[in-house]
Formats: C-alpha cells, structure tokens, sequence
C-alpha cells in the first residue's frame, strides 16, 4: 500500500477519485433519548491521513470517535473501515485503538506491562512481545521509567505510556482523544511535532478529537468542524482557514471581521457589497454566483488588513476610522478601529519596531484596507 | 498546642471513662482467681484455660467463624455484582427503586429482618440451622458490601475498562484484569465489614437458627442469664483484642499506602 500523491505531490488523497477511504461513515445518526448526538452525516477518512475532528463541547466529536471505537453503536446507518462494515463490531474485535484523554493506565501495572496489555491480550509470543514492547518505549523515550507505575509518573510521561500503549499492536487507526488536553501549552507543543513524527514514520492513520484549534490546524491532514451534530465544513487547514464555507467556520476558526451587505453588483467573479450608508462598496472575489440584492457577507481575517495613517493609494477596499483600543500580546499587536457607522474592525500587525517608536496610538484618525483577493465571500 | 482548660480535661475524663471504664474492668475481671466476678481474688489465667476447654463456647466459636467466614464470601461476590449493576447498568427501567431496596435492608429493625426470615424458612419447610444462618447473614452482608463496592467503582474510571477492551479484551475479561484488581481493596473492606457485622450478630442469627447451631454471641447471651462467668470475661477480653490489632492494623495500612502515594507524587515531581 502506498500513499496517493496528485499532480503536485501534495498528500490529498482525498482529490483522488480513484482513491479508497480508510473509513467511511454513511448516513450516520446517533441519538441518546430524544437527543440528537450526531444527524445523518457521512464522510470518508482515507490512508495515512491525521484527520482532526474540531467543535465546541457537546458539538458530537466525542460520539463521532468513540462509534469508531465501539463504544456507541449508530442507531442508523453504517461505518465501514477498509469497505467493511464495522457498525456492530465490539470493540475487541476492531483493528482499532484508542487513546483516552484520561489516558487510562492501568494504575497495577507497571510501563512495560501497560504496554504489553494489548499484545498479550492477542496472544503474541513472550520474546515477540518484549521487542515490540522495547521498541514502543524507545519511540516515546520513556527507556528509564520501564518499571514505573502510572502514579509514579508526570502528566507528559502518561501521556507517552498511553500513546505507546495505543500505538503497541499497529492498529489500522488509531483515535486520540484530545490527546493533549492535560499537557501545559510549551510541553503541548512540543508533542503536537512528535506526534506528527510518530504517524508519519508508521505510516498510520490518526483521527484526533480537540477543541484546540491551534493544535488541529498544526497537526491535521484535514480538519471537520462540527456544530450541533453536524459536520459543517472538512477542509485542510490551509483551506479551512482561507476558504471558509459560512460564518459559523471563519468566526470558528481565529479571529475575523464580517461586513454584512446585498450585492450591488455581480460580474464574473467580481461582486461589490453595499454594506452601509454612505461608505464606499466593497470589494471581493465570488467563491459562488450571487444575485443582485442578495443577502451576503464578507469575511476578512484581521492579519490581512493595513493599517496606516496616510490613506493608500493601490488598495481595493479603503476606511477610514479611529483606533480606539490596541491589544498588545508582545509579538503582534490588534487594532480595534471604529468606523464612522460604529462598527469595529480588527486589523492586527507584526511589532517590527519596538514599542517606543511605534507610530500608531490610541484616538488616532487611520485607515484601513484591504485587496479585494484578500477577504472572502460568504453566502451563509 | 493550646493549653486545655480544666472544664475540658474533667469532661474528656469523664467521657472516657464511660465508655471505656466498664471495658477496662471487664478485662481486668478476667484475669481475676477468684470465680467471683466482683471479687478481686489475685491475678491468674486460669479462665483461658478453662474457656479453651470449654466444648461448648469452642463449639459456638466455630460456627460463628464459619457461619462469618461463608456469609462475608458469598456477600461480597453477590454485593460486588449488585454495585456493578447500579453504577455500570446505566439507565433501566425501576433502577432508582433496585437501589433503594439495596440501602432498605441497612435501616431495616434487625427484630424485623430476622422474623420474617424465619417465617420464610419454616413457610419453605426449610431445616433450621447453620445454612439458615449463613443465608439470613448473606442478606443483610450484601447490603453493606454493594455499598462499599459501589462507592469505590462510582470512583474508577470508566475508561480503564474501555481501555481494556479497546486492547482486545471481552467485557468479563476486562472486569477480571482491570476492574477487579482496582476495587480489590473496597473488596477487602467489604469483606472485613460483613465478615464483624455476622461476628456480632446475635438477634437476626438467634431468629434464624435451629437445634445445634448456636454462635457464639447467642451462647454468651444465654450463659449470661445464668449469670456472669469469669470464663465470659476472658472470652470477651479475647474478642477485644482481635477487633483492636483488625483495627490497627487496618490504620497501619492506610497510613502505609498514603505514604507511598507521597513518596510517588514526589517521584513523578523530581522528573517533570
């Protein structure tokens, strides 16, 4: 089996028509009582992929991975895995693993024998099971904490047994659940690169469940935001950041301003929004034809607007506004710039220069602008 | 430490000595020569050696072991699968009212439980004996050890046993590696709890048992009517003394296992 490259040699198995999903959820519903966990979604997950599923709580990520798991049977449609259906498969009978985001070590037993608990369970051989067992520690660098119990160990030193715990029998797929979570920001970093590593050298697929965003766009092949049960937009995360499908995605993912307007006009694939009174139209490339009087909106990210006090002269979208709040983080700073209509406009800029001789301040006159490439269209 | 006033040392003093005077003298009576209990008559074991030929109290000694030894095993079990069922059966149809029959038997009058065990046993025709005993003592142990079990496993990760299975294990499996090493010790103390509750029973077991099967509270109980023997004195001294080294060692233990978790938590600290 080989990983599928496209013309451009980008993994994007998922372009590929000729290509088949690792799994597929077909017209999945998942109800507890009379409330809907998850309302007939279907999507397929393809080799070697590192799938993120991305929501708010209570969005049914945790539903959708714990009915790849085994632990929740759909109550309708199908999961297959490999073109098998898997749907009513116990969970030790699945080529499945799944790391718990409590990690769930076995607290009686020692690393080793956590490790191994898989293994034997198959029937593997001893010496064969001491090698495998050697080599998951060696991966995760745990080789001095062998003869550890789980309590005796750090939160980022569990968070390595149950990955190698998981990785131990070299299942198809392995769900990780919000692997991270306990980790503290510099450690969860750090890992987000060796998890990366580790998927990428056993060319296995990893579906991970977060609330992160910051670790589904650093980690993922593609993401699927979900909201309410539903999967709303599946996306790499280039394209999920920059092509967001509705506002529910662009307002989900990072910061954005969203201009509401109706179509003034609509040629090709240039549209102009007439967004408030007595300001000019603004700018933008269709991501799908619109009618004139259309209801629609315009997304712009706030790291892709200037902000200057000369008003530019090679800008599609110029405003003209005041500053009237600066967030200063150390590396960036976002400005809050009112417009004369009361709406504020984040615009945020990279702090080249130190602090004292930054030029912008507080009650400033500014304006702001954009290129028409640079926002997107939104028609929901 | 502060300094106590002499309103509080008079008031533990006394609190003290009421519970644990008559306590002390029934010890010290034991060890008494003379045959008059209240009479002190010099120091002597005598009454050791007589309670230990004594075939009759041997004799009831026996069976209560038996009869608690037996009903904390089978109570424990049947407690064990009973907690499963309330904590890991998720919703069922009259779960609320399952468990509350669970608790009912603990704040049941013992006078109750007893007499409706035995007119069960003599509406069933059944032999009155040690088994009836064994079964009265099984009920009300049970009741005691789900609640024990129940609130170790209401505690336990659930995801442990997923985590097993997950890894290739059955759901019995699961329960046999995973879970059951992990509530041992609520096991153990359930056991221990029905194993005393049975020990100390004498209303429910004088209800429940039939000719030649007599424990030992119900044989103290009725040599007591008779009036008190020094050989009573030295038997109870003799109970006293095993509840109080179960006791501490049980302390000792506790105080052994948080120990060590300090000593882990430091360990998994020093290399963070």
């Amino acid at each position: 089996m080989s990983p599928s490259y496209n013309n451009n040699s980008i993994f994007a198995p998922w372009n590929d028509p000729k290509e088949k999903p690792l799994i597929e959820f077909k017209n999945v519903t998942k109800n507890f009582g009379s409330f809907t966990a998850i309302d007939n979604q279907s999507i397929n997950i393809y080799e070697r992929e590192f799938f993120s599923i991305l929501g708010p709580s209570g969005c049914g990520k945790t539903t959708m991975m714990r009915m790849l798991g085994g632990f929740e049977i759909p109550t309708e449609g199908d999961i297959l895995l490999d073109g098998q259906s898997i749907t009513n498969i116990p969970p030790h009978k699945r080529p499945v693993n799944m790391m718990f985001q409590s990690y769930a070590l076995f607290p009686h037993m020692n690393v080793e024998k956590n490790i191994a608990f898989g293994l034997k369970q198959e029937g593997m051989p001893k010496d064969q099971i001491n090698d495998r067992v050697e080599e998951m520690i060696n991966l995760v660098q745990l080789q001095q904490f062998a003869k550890r119990k789980p309590s005796q160990l750090s939160g980022g030193q569990r968070q390595r047994v149950a990955l190698a715990r998981s990785l131990a029998k070299k299942p198809k797929l392995l769900l990780l659940d919000e692997p991270l979570g306990a980790l503290d920001k510099k450690l969860r970093e750090e890992t987000q690169f060796e998890l990366m590593n580790i998927q990428e050298s056993l060319g296995m697929t990893f579906v991970i469940v977060t609330h992160d965003q910051e670790e589904a766009m650093t980690v993922s092949s593609r993401i699927a935001v979900m909201d309410h049960g539903k999967i709303i937009q599946v996306e790499s995360p280039a394209d999920i950041y920059e092509k967001p499908n509705s506002r529910y995605i662009a307002d989900f993912l990072g910061d954005v301003n969203i201009f509401e307007g109706k179509v003034a006009s609509a040629n090709d694939d240039a549209i102009q929004l007439e967004w408030a009174e007595g300001q000019e139209k603004l700018q933008m490339e269709a991501s799908q034809p619109a009618k004139i009087g259309d209801s629609n909106w315009l997304a712009v990210r706030p790291e892709k607007i200037s902000i200057s006090k000369e008003k530019p002269i090679d800008a599609d979208n110029i405003l003209k506004g005041k500053i009237w709040d600066i967030g200063y983080t150390g590396n960036i700073s976002v400005y809050h710039v009112q417009l004369p209509n009361g709406m504020t406009i984040k615009a945020q800029e990279v702090n080249r220069r130190r602090l004292a001789n930054r030029e912008l301040t507080w009650e400033d006159d500014v304006w702001i602008s954009w290129r028409k490439t640079a926002g997107t269209h939104l028609v929901k | 430490m502060n300094k106590l006033s002499r309103f509080n040392i008079t008031s533990l003093t006394l609190g003290f000595a009421f519970l644990y005077l008559p306590i002390l003298l029934l010890i010290l009576f034991s060890f008494n020569a003379s045959k008059l209990v209240t009479v002190w008559g010099g120091f002597s074991t005598k009454w050791y050696v007589s309670l230990f030929q004594n075939e009759a109290f041997m004799d009831a000694a026996w069976v209560t072991i038996r009869v608690a030894a037996i009903s904390a095993t089978a109570a424990t079990i049947l407690g064990c699968f009973g907690a499963i069922v309330m904590v890991r059966g998720g919703k069922f149809y009259g779960r609320t009212l399952f468990s509350g029959m669970i608790y009912a038997p603990l704040v049941m009058p013992e006078v109750i439980t007893g007499l409706s065990l035995l007119l069960l046993f003599v509406a069933l025709n059944f032999d009155r004996g040690i088994t009836t005993i064994i079964l009265a003592h099984i009920t009300f142990g049970m009741c005691y050890a789900a609640v024990v079990i129940s609130s170790r496993l209401s505690t336990m990760d659930q995801s442990l046993e997923e985590a097993a299975m997950d890894l290739g294990c059955t759901p019995f499996k699961a329960f046999i590696k995973i879970t059951a090493p992990v509530i041992a010790p609520a096991m153990v103390s359930a056991w221990l709890l029905a194993f005393t509750l049975s020990l100390d029973d004498l209303v429910i077991a004088s209800f429940t048992s039939g000719p030649g099967a007599t424990t030992l509270p119900m044989k103290i109980y009725s040599s007591v009517r008779l009036g008190v023997t020094p050989e009573i004195n030295a038997l109870s001294t003799l109970l006293i003394a095993t509840i109080t080294l179960g006791v501490i060692t049980a302390s000792w233990a506790n105080k052994r296992a948080e120990a060590n978790r300090i000593k882990d938590e430091q360990l998994a600290f020093a290399n963070d």
